[in-house]
């Protein structure tokens, strides 16, 4: 009959009117300044800095100014100066760490590549988007001391994630510790077999190194060799040709080989000669 | 019955003021009295009825609507956003008033202002209470739909003033829909002006009055004709403002905002000003002609002031139409046209012919009431069922082929 279909849509229309006074399900607006508001977990904009410690956000950042992130931002919205000395890491190794950090919110495009290449799960997606600002350029530049959150928070916005990330990073420490380890029998055994003099360099780079020369003793003549060659293009051509699925595949085998090559390739030359 | 305080307090009140002033000027003051409080009180009216309608079609839609406006200098006090509507009117003011070079600058003036003067015409004809008629005409319903008619005329001066093809375009289109419509519109009303004998509205509300049993209004609304009567008469008053599903002058997917294009602060809220003041004399007409005006629902409840009661139908009707707008979808104009030639004009005839043998038939008593009501029910079901397959056939349901 002509009028029934009206019928049916007022019935329709009227019970969302109801139905908007005391069922929550359907009514999906949230009140932002108010209430907080809900974000699905995967939502991401602007990048932050994850340090390990809260109380000393500066001291434990994992950054350590490889500036992969700086050269692979395509808006270039990422400017790093590295320090002159060092800081232990959370792993202990003595690392370089960025002096200036900054981010021009103004400018990135919330790409996410920073967090993709970075080598060092040192970088984030945030989940902050009221960022608006009265002022038209300083406002929105965050230098480091605004990027550096806590891993707890970054466990508060991306629970998943994190606990991927972390069950990644104790994995990579243990190996560490375990080739450290072995690194430092082997030295002892050395160290027992020849005499005294190389034994002083051995057990020191054991102890600094955390294992960053893996395979340890036999290498000390090619080690200068091969970083020296590799970081002019592999940290850029690597990362773009990794991409983001391909990662998970590349971390799997990650820890135990390819750590210890990789961190010696990131990192740029200076600071594994001043070790050796 | 004895009229009420209340009832009578608005009275008392205008002729205090009347006596106020010498003898040569009160009837000069008595009209002009009416007309303020006309404005002041629909032009209140107008404004919560935008918001009524945003927060009501936000409801519909399971949203929140307004909700933020407060009062400037009580930074904590929201109100519900209830104060939005005049924080639309102080935007409206001091937004830039753009004419176009092209534009006919007398027209394009001319129709924002002639559109709410002539929507604010029927306001002076419609009883809002016992007692309450601002001016008591003979033929109120004829002045009604000359002087509601006019506003179409507006719109027109509206399109083509502006000097642009979407305003030329709604121009046409808003006369179609007025010459399509207007027929409906009187057709629906010519029923109970047969049945009531009289074009005067203060009488037809008067005749609606009395209860069966004392909770049976005797409304029009109540009877086969005046219940076809008024589905027409919706119908047709919600194309005559131009409302959705009947948007097409405006219709801001189609035709940007069709004779709105070229306007702007101002003379823009004046034609929503308009559209609401149309709809709501409309509305009041229809509470008057079918909803039994002033009259209350039942006997128990006449101590309420009749005015109150005209106010709370009107209310209603403008909540009818909120909730239509928010329900259905705009019309093509072959469909609105359709709608009215084929299906609502042949109908309201009928509905003419029904309402005659209802007025001679006014003496049936016992197994002849009865008779009197099946058939005048059959009257109304009969064409409506056979009318409404015959304008659905071949066009309805369409198929839709789309590319694989």
């Amino acid at each position: 009959m002509l009028g029934t279909g009206i019928i049916k849509g007022l019935a329709v229309t009227a019970k969302n009117f109801v139905g908007s006074y005391h069922d929550p399900a359907r009514m999906v607006t949230q009140q932002f300044p108010e209430e907080p508001a809900k974000l699905p977990e995967n939502y991401r904009n602007f990048p932050f800095l994850v340090s390990e410690n809260a109380t000393d956000p500066m001291g434990t950042l994992r950054c350590v100014a490889c500036q992969i992130c700086e050269k692979e931002c395509p808006p270039q919205c990422i400017y790093i100066e590295k320090s002159k000395d060092k800081k232990p890491d959370a792993n202990g190794k003595m690392q370089i760490y960025p002096a200036v950090f900054d981010i021009d919110t103004a400018v990135c495009m919330s790409c996410q590549i920073c967090v993709e290449v970075c080598p060092f799960e040192a970088i984030k997606m945030d989940q902050v988007f009221a960022i608006a600002q009265t002022n038209r350029f300083q406002g929105l530049l965050l230098d480091r001391e605004d990027l550096a959150k806590p891993n707890s928070y970054y466990h508060s916005i991306h629970p998943t994630e994190a606990a991927e990330v972390d069950a990644r990073l104790d994995a990579d420490r243990k190996a560490a510790e375990e080739k450290a380890k072995a690194a430092a029998a082997a030295a002892a055994a050395k160290t027992a077999a020849a005499k005294a003099a190389p034994a002083a360099t051995k057990s020191d780079s054991a102890v600094a190194g955390a294992g960053g020369p893996g395979p340890g003793s036999p290498s000390p003549a090619t080690k200068p060799a091969s970083p020296a060659a590799k970081p002019q293009d592999e940290p850029r051509r690597n990362p773009q040709g990794e991409g983001g699925p391909a990662k998970p595949a590349d971390r799997a085998p990650a820890p135990k080989p390819a750590s210890p090559p990789e961190v010696g390739r990131i990192v740029p030359n200076p600071p594994e000669k001043g070790d050796a | 019955m004895a009229d009420s305080f209340l009832e009578l307090a608005p009275l008392r009140l205008r002729d205090a003021i009347v006596g106020l002033f010498p003898d040569g000027l009160q009837w000069f003051v008595h009209h002009l009295l009416s007309i303020t409080v006309i404005l002041t009180v629909f032009g209140t009216f107008f404004a919560f009825t935008t918001i009524a309608e945003r927060k009501l079609l936000a409801r519909l839609q399971n949203r929140l609507g307004p909700n933020r406006t407060g009062l400037p200098f009580f930074r904590n006090l929201r109100l519900w956003g209830l104060t939005q509507p005049f924080a639309d009117a102080v935007k409206a003011l001091t937004k830039e008033d753009i004419v176009p070079a092209a534009a006919d600058k007398v027209l394009h003036f001319l129709a924002p202002v002639l559109v709410v003067a002539f929507s604010l015409l029927g306001f002076a004809v419609l009883p809002f209470g016992r007692h309450l008629s601002p001016v008591e005409l003979d033929a109120a319903l004829l002045y009604f739909f000359a002087a509601g008619t006019a506003t179409e005329l507006a719109i027109f001066m509206a399109g083509w003033g502006s000097r642009n093809k979407y305003s030329l375009l709604a121009a046409m289109r808003a006369l179609a829909q007025l010459i399509s419509y207007e027929l409906p519109l009187i057709l629906s009303v010519v029923p109970v002006v047969l049945v009531v004998g009289t074009l005067s509205l203060k009488d037809i509300a008067l005749a609606q009055g009395g209860w069966t049993f004392g909770v049976l209004p005797h409304w029009h609304v109540f009877t086969p004709w005046g219940f076809a009567g008024f589905v027409i008469f919706l119908v047709s008053a919600l194309a005559e403002s131009n409302r959705s599903p009947f948007d097409l002058p405006e219709a801001e997917s189609e035709i940007i905002a069709g004779h709105l294009t070229e306007y702007s602060g101002f003379k823009y809220a004046l034609f929503f000003m308009a559209e609401y003041l149309g709809l709501t004399a409309l509305s009041g007409l229809g509470v008057t002609v079918f909803l039994g005006g002033w009259q209350a629902p039942c006997a128990f409840l006449e101590f309420i002031p009749s005015w109150l009661w005209f106010m709370g139908k009107l209310a209603g009707m403008i909540v009818f139409f909120i909730w239509v707008r928010g329900t259905l979808l705009r019309l093509r104009i072959d469909q609105l046209t359709r709608l009215s030639w084929q299906f609502l004009v042949p109908l309201a005839l009928l509905n003419l012919l029904n309402a005659a043998f209802w007025a001679r038939t006014g003496d049936w008593t016992g197994p002849l009431a009865l008779a009197r009501w099946a058939v005048s029910i059959a009257l109304v079901a009969g064409p409506f069922l056979l009318l409404g397959r015959k304008v659905n056939s071949s066009r309805a349901p369409r198929t839709y082929r789309y590319a694989d």
